[in-house]
């Protein structure tokens, strides 16, 4: 299951085939950046922008970190060392994962109970 | 750049924790809010299965998944944007339990491959979830690991190369 630590990198850079994200990078490059301010630079919506930035994220060329209600976006190579590094992959791969599976896990409960009160009438 | 307001909904969420329990062996655990069943089933259901094994946010694309979820059925995914060079999963269930515990093979690697047991224990209305990989030596999960770490430092050198090009361009404009 680590192999799909390599399926993941080869995503990441087909997710730089995107102008936009590629746009933010060169963005970040010259100056740090709020997901709003690069939201309005390439007219997009907060949620639109927040997308890019987390696959970017994922790819380890952006990091972000959030002050207040404000999250600032940063070029940043992640370099974590050897077994460090890919373990804490692994573990954003599973994160990310769960992450769907608990949207998952909501909308099933949400028919359960549907279910449940259809029965009774 | 000015610190302009950005409202970020900041929901609870459960933690995923990633340990190598021994040399050989890594565990992931994860807590679901709802029952034990519920959890199973997104787990067996190819179709609920989709929907979450592949994040979106890792930009993953799933081209098929076959699962045949009882003991002895088989698996196989295929994921790739590119028809041409697909990357393959695939493997046995070996143990299938309802709503408690789910084993297999990843055979894709060859003999090297561990072995992934899935245990769902229910407490309150919710479930905990521990996976466990077993690889069949030291060596097996090193070579994994290290693998995962090369294709990681040829990602980075990659990627360094990217940002020399794109702030050449930038440079330019």
């Amino acid at each position: 299951m680590v192999q799909y630590i390599r399926t993941g990198f080869n995503a990441s850079f087909a997710a730089l085939s995107d102008a936009t994200r590629r746009g933010v990078l060169e963005q970040l490059g010259c100056a740090d950046a709020s997901i709003t301010d690069l939201a309005e630079k390439f007219h997009m919506t907060l949620t639109g922008m927040r997308k890019h930035v987390g696959v970017l994220e994922q790819a380890g060329l952006v990091t972000t970190e959030k002050v207040g209600r404000v999250r600032t976006c940063k070029l940043g190579l992640r370099r974590l060392e050897e077994e460090a590094a890919w373990i804490e992959r692994y573990r954003q791969l599973w994160d990310a994962r769960f992450d769907e599976l608990d949207k998952v896990v909501e909308e099933l409960k949400r028919k359960e109970k549907g279910d449940g009160r259809k029965k009774r009438e | 750049m000015g610190a302009r307001r950005e409202s970020e909904p900041t929901p609870t969420k459960n933690r995923t924790t990633v340990e190598r329990k021994s040399d050989r062996e890594l565990v992931v655990t994860r807590t679901f809010n709802g029952p034990a069943r519920i959890v199973f089933e997104a787990w067996t259901k190819p179709e609920l299965f989709q929907q979450w094994w592949v994040p979106k946010s890792m930009g993953m694309f799933l081209r098929s998944c076959e699962m045949d979820v009882r003991a002895g059925g088989r698996y196989r995914l295929v994921f790739g944007h590119d028809a041409s060079n697909p990357d393959e999963f695939f493997g046995r269930y070996i143990e299938v339990i309802p709503h408690s515990r789910l084993v297999w093979t990843n055979d894709e690697g060859g003999d090297g491959g561990p072995i992934t047991t899935v245990t769902f224990e229910e407490r309150g209305g919710k479930t905990l979830l521990v996976m466990s990989e077993l690889y069949p030596s030291k060596e097996a999960l090193d070579a994994a690991g290290t693998g995962a770490a090369d294709m990681m430092r040829e990602t980075f050198a990659q990627l360094d190369e990217l940002l020399v090009i794109l702030g050449a361009s930038v440079g330019r404009s």
